[in-house]
C-alpha cells in the first residue's frame, strides 16, 4: 500500500555538494545575501514540498578555502524567507547546547507568528571543541549528556509556549486590562543545569508548540526522540533496524529518511557532478529515487528529507520532476493547497495548553 | 552649516504612551503591524525602524503588569523578516549584552546585516537585575557597577568578530576554487567576563559591520556610548534638556579621539499633528487622557514614588509620603534615581491648578513633544536639530501600527521642502543613511 509522505529539503550553503557553489550557474555571493536559499524554498513550496530544514552549527564552517567557509544564522535566514513564502514548513537548526534556552524559544515563536504557524525547530546538540571555545562559557560535553540537556531544552520550550494560554490577550477596556493575568503562568522550571522562571515574553506561538525536529545520528540522539514531533534519520545503511530504535524509543514521531541526493538522467554529467562529493545516497535520474522512496515508504518511513547536491541544479529537478512523479505513484500530496500551519499540515494535532484550566480551550 | 534630520520609527512598545484600547489599534504581534509601520517608514524615507526588548514580564507589586501591551516577538527574528519586505530602511534591534554570549551576538547580527544588504544596528542595552535573571541560567550574576563594564568587553569582541575578515579574505574565485581564504575569520579574546577563541564565520556586509547604538543614561551609560557608540537612543526629548544631553555628551567624545559627527543623538520623542495649532492641542490632549486611566496613573504614581500606592484615588489628591528609591515595587523597568525633587514639582503644580492625582500624570508626565501643525511641528524639530538639541529623533506613535502614517504624511513633505531631510535615499546601508564611516 502507498501513502502520502511527508516531503522535506535541507537548505545548506549552495547545496551538500563541497563544490556547488563553483558551478557556473551560481553567484556565490547569493548565499550571503540570502537570494540562493530564497530561491529553493520558493521553488520547493511551488511544487508541494512540506517544509525546509536550514542547516546551521555555532562554530563557522570549517577553514578550507575550496569550500564555502561562511554561513548565516539559520533562525534569521528561515526568519527572512517567511514573508515570501506562504505554505511551506521553515525549520531553521538551533544547537542547544551552549544558547539560553529562554533565547531560544523566544525566537523560535517569534519565527512562528511572523509566519503564520509554519516554525519548527531543527535541535541539535554540540560537543564541539570549536563551538566550547568561540563561547567560552563551558568545557565541551559528551553526547549522552548534550543531549540529556537537549531534552530539558525542549520541555522548557514548550513549556514556556504554553505560559501564555491562547486567549490570554484580552484588550478589556472597560477594565483597562490588555491581557488576562490569570492566563499567564510562571513555568518554574528547573533542570540540573539551568531554572527558568517565566513566563515567555512572546505570546503562545500560532502553533501552540512550533514542530520539534531531532535528527537521530547516534545512538545517543535517541534520547530526544521522546520530545521530537518529526525525526529524521540521516542514510539508507540498516533503514529497518534503526527506524525500530526511534519506534521503540519515542512515543510516535514521524519519522523522515534523510538522503543526500545528486539528480541528473545524464550518467556521465551526473558522474561527473559527483566528483569531490563526500557521500551520496543516491546519484542518477528521478524514476530509480521514486522507486527507492517506494521502498523507504513501505519499510514503513512517514516521509523523506532530501539534501540536495547542489541547490540550483538539483533542486528545480525535485521540483518539475521527482513530486511530480511521487503524485503521480499517489506517495505525494497535491502541490498547491491551502495556507494552513505546518502541524495542521503533518496532521498533528494543536496542543493542549498544560496550564489552562478545564473550559477555556 | 545646516544639519540634515535623522529619523528613526520606533514600534509601539509596553508601556502607557502605546494607546491599545483605540478602536484604530491593531495587533502588537501579528507581522502585518510590523510590515505597515516599517513600510511606512520607508516611504518616508526613515533612517531606520527600531525594536525595544524586555527579558521578563513587567510586574507591579509581585503581579504581571496588566494595563499596558504585553508580549512581544524577538526583535532579531523580526527585523530579518521586514529585510524581505523593506529596501533601504535600517533595522534596529535592542538586545542585551548581560544575557547574551558575545560570539551568538555578532553572529546573529552580521546575519541581520547580510540578509538585509547592510541596514543592521545593534542597541546595547544592559538590564543586569536579578528579576531579570531569573529567566537565565546564570540569574543575577551581574552587580549592578559590572553592567558596562561587561557591556564594553561584550561589544569590543562582537566588533572583534565583525573585523575578522580583512576586505580580502572572501575570494568566491569559482574557477580557481577559493571561496575565502585561509584564516578567515580568526579571532582569541580574553577579558574579565570573557575568554573565546575560534573562527567567525561571516565576512563583512555592504555596510562594513552593523550599526552600535546606545540608550542607558548614566554617567557610565554615557560614558560607554562616547568611547563606542554611533548612535544615542536618549530620553532627553525637549528642548533645554536635550541641549545640556547633547553638550555634555560630545563633549566627552574627545577623550576617545573621536569627531562629533561620528556620534548621532537621537532623542525618543512623540507627535501630534492636526490641521491647526489649536486641534492639535485638543487632540493630545485626548490621547493623553486614554495614556493615563486611574489604574495607569496609579502605577506610574507608583514607579516615581517607589510604594504601594493602591489605597489611593485617582481623583483624589497626591500621595502625602516622600518618595523612596530600589524598593521593587515595580519591576522590569527603569525608574527614577532622584525621585524627590520631581515628587515636589508635581505637587507644586498639582495645588497650583488644583489637579488630581490623574490629572497631575496626564499634565506632567505625558506630555508629547512635538504638538502642532505640520508647519509648527516641523519648525520646533528643525529649531532642536539646528540649535544642538538632537541630531535626529526616534519617534514613537501612539497607535499600532498606522500612528506613524499623518506624521510621513504630513510632517515629512515639510522637512524635505525646508532641505533638512531626504527626499530619497541616497544610499543603500543604514551608515549611508546615518553619514557614519565604517
Ligand atoms: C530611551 C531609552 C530606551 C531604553 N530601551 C530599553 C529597552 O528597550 N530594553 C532594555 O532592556 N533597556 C532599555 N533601556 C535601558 C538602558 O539601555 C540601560 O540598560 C539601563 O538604563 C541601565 O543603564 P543606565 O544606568 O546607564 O541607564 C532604555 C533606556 C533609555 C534611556
Amino acid at each position: 500500500m502507498s501513502r502520502r509522505l511527508i516531503t522535506a529539503l535541507d537548505i545548506d550553503g549552495a547545496g551538500g555538494h563541497p563544490a556547488a557553489w563553483r558551478g557556473s550557474e551560481i553567484d556565490p555571493a547569493a548565499i550571503l545575501s540570502g537570494e540562493l536559499a530564497v530561491r529553493a524554498v520558493q521553488r520547493a513550496e511551488a511544487a508541494g514540498v512540506d517544509l525546509a530544514t536550514f542547516a546551521d552549527a555555532l562554530e563557522a564552517p570549517a577553514d578550507v578555502p575550496e569550500r564555502v567557509g561562511a554561513r548565516l544564522d539559520a533562525i534569521g535566514l528561515a526568519a527572512r524567507i517567511a514573508p515570501v513564502t506562504d505554505r511551506i514548513g521553515l525549520v531553521p537548526t538551533l544547537t542547544v547546547t551552549h544558547t539560553e534556552p529562554f533565547h531560544l524559544q523566544a525566537s523560535v515563536a517569534t519565527l512562528d507568528h511572523i509566519s503564520s504557524g509554519r516554525a519548527g525547530w531543527l535541535v541539535d546538540v554540540s560537543s564541539s571543541e570549536e563551538a566550547a571555545a568561540v563561547i567560552g562559557r563551558r568545557e565541551p560535553a559528551p553526547a549522552a549528556e548534550t543531549w540529556r540537556e537537549a531534552r530539558y531544552v525542549v520541555d522548557v520550550s514548550r513549556r514556556l509556549w504554553d505560559s501564555w494560554e491562547d486567549d490570554a490577550i484580552i484588550r478589556d477596556a472597560a477594565t483597562g486590562r490588555f491581557v488576562d493575568r490569570e492566563r499567564i503562568h510562571y513555568v518554574d522550571f528547573e533542570s540540573p543545569s539551568f531554572a527558568i522562571k517565566g513566563p515567555s515574553i512572546v505570546p503562545r506561538p500560532p502553533q501552540g508548540h512550533p514542530l520539534t525536529v531531532v535528527r537521530v545520528a547516534s545512538e545517543e540522539a535517541l534520547q530526544a526522540v521522546g520530545e521530537a514531533d518529526v525525526v529524521l534519520l540521516p542514510g539508507t545503511a540498516d533503514l529497518a533496524d534503526r527506524l525500530a530504535a526511534v519506534r521503540a524509543a519515542g512515543s510516535k514521531p514521524r519519522v523522515l529518511i534523510s538522503v543526500s541526493v545528486l539528480l541528473d538522467g545524464n550518467t556521465a554529467n551526473a558522474v561527473r557532478r559527483a566528483d569531490g562529493a563526500e557521500q551520496l545516497d543516491h546519484i542518477g535520474g528521478v524514476e530509480r529515487l521514486a522507486d527507492l522512496i517506494a521502498e523507504w515508504s513501505q519499510a514503513g518511513v512517514d516521509g523523506i528529507h532530501l539534501r540536495p547536491a547542489s541547490l540550483e541544479l538539483d533542486v528545480p529537478v525535485i521540483a518539475s520532476k521527482l513530486l511530480p512523479l511521487l503524485r503521480e505513484r499517489r506517495l505525494a500530496g497535491p502541490a498547491v493547497g491551502r495556507a494552513v500551519t505546518l502541524r495542521t499540515r503533518l496532521g498533528l494535532r494543536h496542543p493542549a495548553n498544560r496550564y489552562a484550566v478545564g473550559g477555556r480551550q | 552649516m545646516t544639519k540634515q534630520i535623522h529619523l528613526a520609527a520606533h514600534f509601539p512598545g509596553v508601556n502607557n504612551t502605546t494607546v491599545w484600547s483605540d478602536p484604530e489599534s491593531g495587533s502588537q504581534i501579528d507581522f502585518a503591524s510590523f510590515r505597515h509601520l516599517a513600510e511606512t517608514a520607508e516611504r518616508g524615507t526613515f533612517d531606520f525602524f527600531f525594536l525595544a526588548e524586555g527579558l521578563r514580564l513587567r510586574e507591579v507589586k509581585g503581579r504581571i503588569h496588566d494595563l499596558d501591551v504585553v508580549g512581544r516577538p524577538e526583535s532579531l527574528t523580526v527585523l530579518s523578516a521586514l529585510a524581505a519586505v523593506t529596501t533601504h530602511l535600517g533595522l534596529a534591534a535592542t538586545v542585551n549584552s548581560t544575557f547574551n554570549e558575545p560570539y551568538e551576538l555578532a553572529k546573529r547580527l552580521a546575519t541581520l546585516d547580510h540578509l538585509s544588504g547592510g541596514r543592521a544596528a545593534w542597541n546595547v542595552v544592559t538590564s543586569w537585575d536579578a528579576f531579570t535573571g531569573e529567566n537565565f541560567r546564570r540569574g543575577g550574576f551581574l552587580d549592578k557597577a559590572d553592567r558596562y563594564v561587561r557591556a564594553q568587553e561584550s561589544l569590543r569582541i562582537v566588533r572583534k568578530l565583525w573585523n575578522s575578515w580583512t576586505a580580502d579574505d572572501l575570494v568566491l574565485a569559482q574557477q580557481a576554487g577559493v571561496f575565502a581564504r585561509e584564516g578567515a575569520g580568526a579571532f582569541a579574546d580574553e577579558g574579565p567576563h570573557f575568554d573565546v577563541r575560534g573562527r567567525f564565520g561571516l565576512p563583512p556586509s555592504p555596510q562594513g559591520h552593523p550599526v552600535v547604538i546606545q540608550a542607558g543614561d548614566s554617567d557610565q551609560g554615557r560614558e560607554f556610548a562616547a568611547e563606542s557608540a554611533e548612535v544615542i537612543f536618549s530620553r532627553h526629548g525637549s528642548f533645554e534638556a536635550g541641549q545640556t544631553f547633547y553638550k555634555d555628551v560630545k563633549a566627552r567624545l574627545a577623550r576617545y579621539g573621536r569627531a562629533e559627527e561620528s556620534l548621532k543623538i537621537m532623542p525618543a520623542v512623540t507627535v501630534v499633528v492636526a490641521d491647526n495649532d489649536a486641534e492639535a492641542e485638543e487632540k493630545a490632549r485626548h490621547i493623553r487622557e486614554q495614556q493615563v486611566s486611574g489604574p495607569t496613573a496609579i502605577v506610574l504614581a507608583e514607579l516615581l514614588w517607589g510604594r504601594d500606592l493602591s489605597a489611593y484615588d485617582p481623583d483624589g489628591p497626591l500621595p502625602s509620603e516622600d518618595p523612596v528609591v530600589g524598593s521593587g515595587v515595580t519591576q522590569g523597568r527603569v525608574g527614577f534615581n532622584d525621585p524627590g525633587p520631581i515628587v515636589a514639582e508635581w505637587r507644586a503644580q498639582a495645588e497650583a491648578n488644583g489637579w488630581s492625582l490623574r490629572e497631575t500624570v496626564i499634565n506632567q508626565q505625558n506630555r508629547q513633544t512635538f504638538v502642532g501643525s505640520a508647519a509648527t511641528v516641523a519648525e520646533a524639530m528643525n529649531r532642536h536639530v539646528q540649535e544642538d538639541a538632537a541630531d535626529g529623533f526616534v519617534l514613537v506613535p501612539h497607535l499600532t501600527p498606522g500612528g506613524l502614517d499623518p506624521f510621513v504624511d504630513q510632517v515629512v513633505p515639510l522637512l524635505r521642502e525646508r532641505g533638512v531631510f531626504r527626499s530619497s535615499y541616497a544610499g543603500t546601508t543604514l551608515r549611508d543613511h546615518l553619514g557614519l564611516t565604517r
